[in-house]
């Protein structure tokens, strides 16, 4: 008999565990929040850790925000899984307000992007002004290149430049060219372990941890830049969008508190973002 | 028991039962009444496992039937009980495996107390009674078989060879409780392939053969003047079993 | 090397240091992982017990179908319970996308099979040893059903653990679904996840060291305590 006693103690155990918490939920306690679908860029370079506490004071509006890239992101906010898109490339950020996903698009700010390789640098783009030319010469020389390859923001920049420089990467995909099919960290890390370049957006890279071998060759062209935009998914299309909360989250990003706050993020003394708000959408 | 009036004479009218293409019990015929124990004997292979399983039931002959002549309108199963060869028990205590099987039966807690410790007194149990059954030796996990069976009140209890894994003495143990309970006025129904066994124990004895019914007749009459040729050549210890027909 | 040194002093500083977020992440972890696991053990036992008792028309097609989801990557059930919790999806209107409601259900469908699995061979085992005992006592195929359920009770609790092993150790359904948003869905491996790509290699391992000790010390735990009440059954 006291076997079975023993053994209910475990049953009960484990399952007042279980029920302990289910009762618990810490992150129910406030239901008024947003959802906002962002890039791991924004997330992880710690901007929002940095911006979001002071809008959630201001207003008592929890964000949520689901990082990923740019291309998930935007298919989240067209399926109605979020209420703000907040990514970094403008022609999907049209579209997506044309095709009547989204109600309106914001600039927020802007970064660059960086062409990041390894110290020995065995293409020899060191100090390159011209992006397309830099990238041309990694792909002569058959030198390994991590992409993204995740529909991503960078991805499509990347994409973008590979058309200028006149290289076929669909070609030379597994050889010199590598997708990752995944973030930047993680594309950050398979660059440094392959003695590869890649093309980063400036904030990661600062953020990131784990530069190794890694260094900034390439930046400054104005192919380069990198600009963010916001926007309220449309109710219309999806009811249950909270477009107040969502819409104000956007007015205050846009407020020059917002930006102000947006400025003011900095990591080892460097300005992440850079704020370019203007009065009205477009 | 008391007023419950008994469900036997069980009457098994030409009963066959046939596996993978294999006639194995071959149209046995016979009449059990309440009372005498009958043994079932006969060489391994012969298929009295099998006949005592059609008789309760567990499984249903291919031709022929088994009819509980006294049941009238009463569920027979209910009245019966079989201990196995190997002793069956489950993972819990020496009480809780008697209670067990009285909770099948829906009795109320304090009867199903009452018999448990009745039971467990009877068979020399009821220091074992909080143990784990499974720690028991074999001899005292067949005791607690017959034990959980006693319990119900069966009118007819079915024996497969409960003795064949046990030493001399726990084969005697077990007999006197088997005697113990049908002094209780339970119907006895035994097989075994020990003639010293069926000699001590029966009343009157079907001998079984290659699955056919060769004799059923009172013990000492078959003991003394067998009928068939192989019944007699199975007392004097000459007739061999022959190749394996049944895997029980 | 210096990489695990790190990564061990970022695991102990975590720990010593009694982080609030880690904390956090820990008790969300523990509360997904158990609520899925004892789901999945309510739904899983019984239903991998029917499938050992019961016969009935499709019972190989639901076995075979049990057997090849036990390999399933978690990712692959996460994008399915995605699609049934996403706004668009049958399941929209709930709004439990994002939530620990939503990881506690890609979990619980994960871990299942698993159980469901085991507990079918196990259930068909006992059935072997105490079927005739129980069909001769007059057992019905439920009350059997329960029975050897209980049993099979020491050999079912390794089931369940196993089950809390797979449901604590993935990331792919939680990352889609929970969407591992900070405070609200983040948990132990999405965690790790995070600080990976964010390149804190020390950090991400730090946490994956608490998540080990974690679960060895639950798995420990338990099988302790499945030890003691087996050996209090053998004496």
């Amino acid at each position: 008999m006291r076997g079975v006693r023993v053994h209910r103690m475990a049953l009960v155990f484990l399952f007042g565990l279980a029920a302990t918490f289910v009762g618990g939920n810490p992150g129910a306690a406030e239901d008024r929040f947003i959802i906002v679908a962002s890039t791991t860029s924004t997330d992880n370079s710690g901007l929002f850790g940095h911006i979001l506490p002071v809008f959630e004071s201001e207003t008592g509006i929890e964000v949520r925000v689901v990082a990923v890239g740019t291309g998930q992101a935007v298919r989240l906010a067209e399926r109605g899984d979020a209420d703000v898109l907040l990514v970094h490339h403008k022609p999907s950020e049209e579209k997506f307000v044309a095709d009547g996903y989204g109600v309106r698009r914001f600039d927020v700010m802007y970064n660059d992007f960086v062409v990041v390789g390894p110290r020995s640098d065995p293409a020899a783009v060191r100090g390159m002004d011209d992006v397309a030319a830099a990238m041309a010469k990694p792909a002569a020389a058959e030198a390994v290149f991590a992409s993204r390859g995740d529909n991503s923001g960078t991805h499509k920049k990347e994409l973008g430049l590979w058309k200028a420089a006149g290289v076929d990467v669909a070609a030379a995909g597994g050889n010199w060219y590598r997708e990752t099919g995944s973030g930047m960290g993680a594309t950050l890390n398979t660059a440094g372990g392959l003695g590869a370049y890649t093309l980063a957006d400036r904030a990661t890279w600062i953020s990131f941890r784990n530069k190794g071998d890694l260094e900034i060759l390439v930046e400054g062209d104005a192919r380069l830049f990198n600009q963010y935009g916001v926007v309220l998914v449309s109710r219309e299309r999806h009811p249950h969008v909270k477009a107040e909360d969502g819409q104000r989250f956007i007015d205050w990003l846009v407020s020059p508190v917002g930006q102000r706050s947006i400025a003011r993020f900095e990591i080892g003394g460097q300005q992440l973002f850079h704020p370019n708000a203007k009065k009205e959408g477009s | 028991m008391k007023s419950v009036s008994s469900i036997l004479p069980l009457i098994l009218d030409k009963v066959t039962f046939e596996a993978g293409g294999k006639r194995l019990i071959k149209e046995v015929s016979c009449v059990l009444e309440a009372g005498p124990r009958s043994v079932i004997i006969g060489p391994n292979g012969a298929g009295k496992s099998l006949l005592l399983r059609l008789c309760h039931g567990l499984i249903e002959p291919t031709g022929g039937s088994v009819l509980w002549s006294g049941a009238g309108g009463k569920d027979p199963s209910l009245l019966q009980a079989m201990v196995f060869q190997r002793p069956v028990m489950l993972r819990r205590s020496v009480a809780a495996n008697v209670d067990y099987a009285l909770s099948l039966r829906g009795l109320p807690s304090d009867e199903r107390r009452e018999r448990v410790a009745d039971v467990l007194a009877r068979t020399g149990l009821r220091r074992f009674a909080d143990r784990s059954a499974r720690v028991l030796s074999v001899g005292e996990q067949q005791k607690l078989a017959l034990a959980r069976a006693w319990a119900l009140r069966p009118q007819v209890l079915f024996l497969d060879e409960p003795t064949a894994s046990l030493d001399p003495a726990a084969t005697l143990a077990v007999e006197d409780v088997i005697a113990a309970i049908h002094a209780t006025g339970t119907k006895i129904v035994m097989t075994t392939h020990d003639l010293g066994q069926a000699r001590r124990v029966a009343d009157d004895v079907l001998f079984l053969y290659r699955g056919r019914l060769f004799e059923h007749s009172p013990a000492g009459v078959f003991f003394e003047t067998p009928r068939s040729a192989e019944a007699a050549s199975f007392i004097e210890g000459k007739l061999f079993w022959r190749h394996k027909e049944i895997a029980s | 090397m210096t990489d695990l040194y790190a990564a061990l002093a970022a695991a102990s500083s975590l720990i010593f240091s009694f982080d609030r977020d880690l904390v956090e992440i820990v008790l969300l972890s523990l509360r997904v992982s158990l609520t899925a696991v004892a789901a999945a053990a309510i739904i899983g036992l019984p239903l991998g017990g029917a499938l050992a008792l019961f016969p009935f028309r499709g019972r190989k097609a639901v076995m075979v179908a049990i057997s090849a989801l036990m390999g399933l990557p978690p990712v692959v059930v996460g994008l399915v319970v995605y699609l049934m919790l996403s706004r668009a999806g049958p399941f929209g209107a709930l709004g439990l996308l994002f939530t620990p409601t939503a990881m506690i259900i890609a979990q619980c469908l994960l871990v299942i099979p698993i159980i469901a699995a085991l507990t079918r061979q196990t259930v068909e085992d006992l059935w072997e040893e105490l079927g005739e005992q129980l069909r001769s006592l007059g057992a019905g195929p439920w009350r059997a059903l329960w029975t050897l359920l209980w049993e099979g009770r020491f050999s079912l609790f390794t089931a369940v653990l196993a089950g809390f092993g797979r449901a604590s150790a993935e990331v792919g359904a939680v990352m889609i679904v929970g969407g591992n948003i900070d405070h609200v869905t983040r948990v132990m491996t999405t965690a790790i996840a995070l600080e990976t790509s964010k390149g804190d290699l020390a950090l991400a391992l730090g946490l994956g060291i608490i998540l080990i000790i974690l679960s060895t010390g639950i798995n420990g735990g338990a099988f302790l305590l499945k030890e003691a009440a087996q050996k209090s059954q053998m004496s």
